[in-house]
């Protein structure tokens, strides 16, 4: 373990006011697209979780400032934020699949409904 | 003053280590509403619930309180005491006024029906956001506590400490809430 830095990281106005405005802005745009429908479909959901991390990356480092107090904060986060993908991706994964193992006219109905397929 | 620094970078980090836990609690409450947001169970969706400009007001609200905590961090790093109180009020005030509308919401949906046992949808919207409301409330409570300990001791190295770690649970839940936002009543 490195030795843990002894001068107190000033935090500046500069920074707080940078990303206030930056998350105003990001936060603007999501919701305008919803507004003004200016997306559609997966486009619009892939569009919207991409501004929700670049709004959680700007407060990370303007408000929180991860990364300049010590190394530790950060690596606690990359974990995290590994387990937290494994958590939600595999959650989906596992019960988007599960409709293939629900009994039989259910999974027909499954199956012609998602897959196109028919008996 | 070395001794009581490295003690407040310990404090912070095992803080942090609390908020990321926290967040793998929310990650588990997300992956339940994603997966049960289509059981209305023949009840109403999110799309025909939520209002956007309501959701809107309440994220310019948590954002500018997220940025006033800021300006009290700075303050205090000056030494100015009654600005410290002062943004801490306006912090307060907006965390309020965010729970008070959420509240609001939670009432008018319960009041018209479509409360937590409406649906498995309703279920785990209600726990989701509830949790993050939760959460707000304690924050508040704590950010009172402050005010009340800093106008007795003033701006002591101890407080100044507790402040920053308050200030990192602050600024955690403006960031759960842009995740809420997003896909709760932007992805309806």
């Amino acid at each position: 373990m490195s030795q843990p830095q002894f001068v107190k990281p000033e935090i500046s106005l500069s920074s707080y006011v940078a990303g206030f405005i930056i998350s105003l802005f990001f936060t603007a745009l999501a919701f305008s697209i919803v507004f003004g429908k200016l997306l559609g479909g997966n486009i619009m959901i892939g569009v919207l979780l991409l501004l929700a991390v670049v709004q959680a990356a700007v407060q990370l480092m303007f408000f929180m400032h991860l990364g300049t107090k010590t190394r530790w904060n950060l690596a606690m986060f990359i974990s995290t934020a590994g387990l937290v993908l494994v958590i939600v991706v595999g959650t989906l994964w596992i019960m988007h699949h599960l409709n293939y193992n629900m009994s039989g006219q259910q999974m027909e109905m499954h199956n012609l409904q998602e897959e196109g397929i028919s008996r | 003053m070395i001794d009581s620094t490295q003690n407040s970078d310990k404090y912070s980090i095992g803080f942090w280590l609390y908020l990321m836990t926290d967040l793998v609690s929310f990650a588990a409450l997300f992956a339940t509403y994603v997966v049960l947001r289509n059981n209305t169970f023949g009840g109403p969706s999110g799309a025909e619930l939520f209002s956007l400009p309501f959701v809107f007001a309440e994220t310019l609200i948590l954002l500018t309180s997220s940025f006033a905590f800021g300006l009290a961090l700075i303050a205090a790093q000056n030494g100015k005491k009654q600005q410290v109180l002062g943004w801490l009020g306006v912090v307060f005030l907006l965390g309020a006024s965010f729970l008070a509308m959420e509240l609001y919401e939670f009432h008018g949906l319960i009041s018209e029906g479509h409360g937590p046992s409406g649906s498995a949808f309703l279920s785990s919207f209600f726990t989701l956001v509830g949790t993050h409301g939760l959460h707000i409330a304690v924050g508040l409570l704590w950010v009172l506590v402050s005010m009340w300990m800093i106008s007795r001791k003033g701006l002591t190295e101890n407080i100044q400490s507790k402040l920053s770690r308050l200030g990192m649970f602050w600024h955690f839940l403006d960031f759960v809430w842009i995740f809420i936002f997003t896909i709760v009543y932007l992805l309806k």
